[in-house]
């Protein structure tokens, strides 16, 4: 039968040459590859001590920036929560009260942010939906917890602390802010 | 009662005893760092430093996990499997001439437990009891696997057995007795055995690997095939006897090897700059180590290289292929021996 693709092979089972059958040259051979790999460097990373570094473009737990001043650039705006495809994300938008500028930068704020980190897949669309740079992700792991209740992750584990602001330049390249100032596509718009 | 000569005898008799314990221990270590290194990895490098306390770790552990006899196992060969696996693997070394000899206030101690003149036929009955452990643990445990594993065991043994015999048949030929310590004594220099037999060698150290259950002969505990062989319903320190006692097993195979084929503690030219006689056996007595550092090390280089032999391969080479090759050998050797004129 003619196959489809020409690039079927007839299996053939030669008879092996003497030097074949009576196998040491082929151990030898094996042997001489083994002690080789004894001398190689070794890939295994000690892992407390020695941590592999991450990849650039890694996207770990999520932060929500805080502008120059200290407000929380959150608008409540949602666009994050529709592009989840995971769901993870809910939130609870509520009006800034007179005498709350410095903790909010718009009018609209998030009262309750959370987000699942069971759910959460990492895919960084909250981050691309996000119209008021407020949600990154950042190269941080998600710690391993007991219950499934401290994967739920509420303002006071997302918003960046005052004191110890979260460094997202890694990922925030020149090419990716380009492309975040292009108005030619909707979501930059706003 | 207490002569000086029984008193060293026991002396001697608790440091082989000791130095043996001591080497199996830190083989299993070493099998993992070496398969470590011949893999790319590092090997275990976590308990103390380099992981050099991995062993006490390791036999901690044997001895705090629960012991486990089967109900339907019969219980006095269950226990007897690995305790004559373990004893006799360690009544080997007795023979072993471990170097020349000390001289102690004019008196000569050899450095040797027992020099019985049938050292080698005592080496082969001993290692032939070995068998026994590993059938009747296997048997005992009543179960397929392990009764299957100590079947292959002990075909693959008494197998194996016939080949080692013929091959060192030819060496007692050419050295003309059966003593271990004489035939170590009758290499000095750099006339080591393996120069006039490397066939014979060849054919020893391969029913050596054989005879010890390593791969690639390693079917009797074959864990793809069989869970762990005749060893699969062992548990705690009577399954640390058997892993043991491969270890003991080894040892004792590389102490034979360098003795009867590289000169055991002789060592070319070492006699022209050491003129003492005591330190220079215990020089030798050092190479004699580096010796079976280097077999157990080619021990652990094979069994990380080479995969395991099916079982109906493992029996064509060694009845097809072994045995033929030994008889040839001895031919071969009478031949020489007649034509070098060495025939009395």
């Amino acid at each position: 039968m003619q196959s489809l693709s020409n690039r079927s092979k007839v299996v053939t089972k030669k008879e092996m040459s003497f030097m074949e059958r009576i196998y040491l040259p082929a151990i030898f051979g094996g042997m001489a590859i083994t002690i080789k790999h004894f001398f190689k460097k070794k890939a295994t990373i000690n892992y407390p001590e020695v941590k592999r570094d991450f990849s650039e473009v890694y996207r770990g737990k999520h932060v929500l920036k805080r502008d120059e001043n200290g407000a929380e650039r959150c608008t409540a705006c949602g666009l994050c929560a529709v592009s989840c495809p995971a769901e993870a994300i809910t939130m609870v938008a509520g009006e800034r009260k007179a005498g709350e500028e410095k903790l909010y930068r718009e009018e609209k704020y998030a009262v309750t942010y959370e987000i699942n980190m069971l759910r959460c897949i990492f895919c960084g669309l909250c981050e691309e939906a996000c119209p008021k740079e407020a949600i990154f992700l950042t190269d941080e792991l998600v710690p391993t917890d007991f219950k499934r209740g401290e994967f739920i992750y509420g303002k006071n584990k997302l918003v960046e602390p005052l004191d110890n602001r979260v460094d997202i330049s890694k990922r925030q390249t020149q090419a990716v802010l380009d492309f975040k100032k292009n108005k030619l596509l909707t979501h930059n718009r706003l | 009662m207490f002569t000086p000569a029984l008193i060293y005898i026991f002396i001697l008799i608790v440091v082989i005893f000791s130095v043996t314990l001591v080497i199996a221990m830190y083989s299993t270590y070493a099998e993992r760092k070496v398969a470590g290194f011949l893999q790319d990895r590092l090997g275990p490098n976590r308990a103390g430093p380099f992981g050099i306390l991995q062993p006490v770790a390791d036999g901690v552990k044997m001895f705090m996990k629960e012991e486990i006899i089967p109900d339907v196992s019969n219980k006095w060969l269950f226990i007897l499997g690995p305790s004559v696996a373990m004893a006799t693997c360690l009544m080997t070394s007795a023979v072993i001439p471990f170097g020349s000899g000390l001289t102690i206030g004019g008196t000569f101690y050899p450095m040797q437990v027992a020099d019985v003149n049938i050292g080698i036929l005592y080496v082969f009955g001993v290692v032939s009891i070995g068998v026994y452990g590993i059938m009747i643990g296997g048997w005992a445990s009543n179960n397929k696997y392990s009764l299957l594993g100590a079947l292959r065991a002990s075909s693959q043994m008494i197998s194996y057995e016939v080949a080692m015999g013929l091959s060192i048949i030819a060496l007692v030929m050419m050295t003309g007795t059966l003593s271990v310590r004489e035939i170590a004594a009758g290499q000095p220099g750099g006339h080591w055995n393996v120069l006039y037999q490397p066939l014979g060698f060849l054919i020893f150290i391969i029913c050596a690997f054989a005879e010890t259950n390593r791969a690639p002969f390693d079917l009797p505990e074959c864990e793809t095939e069989l869970v762990g062989g005749y060893h699969t319903e062992y548990s705690s320190m009577k399954l640390g006897f058997y892993l043991f006692a491969e270890y003991i097993n080894m040892f004792i195979s590389a102490a034979v090897i360098s003795t009867l084929y590289f000169g055991g503690y002789n060592m070319p030219f070492i006699g022209r700059f050491i003129t003492d006689p005591n330190t220079l056996s215990l020089v030798g007595t050092a190479f004699l180590f580096g010796k079976i550092f280097f077999f157990i090390f080619f021990f652990m280089w094979v069994r990380w290289t080479i995969p395991r032999f099916r079982y109906d391969q493992l029996m064509n080479l060694g009845w097809k292929g072994l045995i033929p090759l030994a008889i040839l050998n001895i031919f071969l050797t009478g031949l020489g021996m007649w034509f070098f004129g060495k025939v009395g």
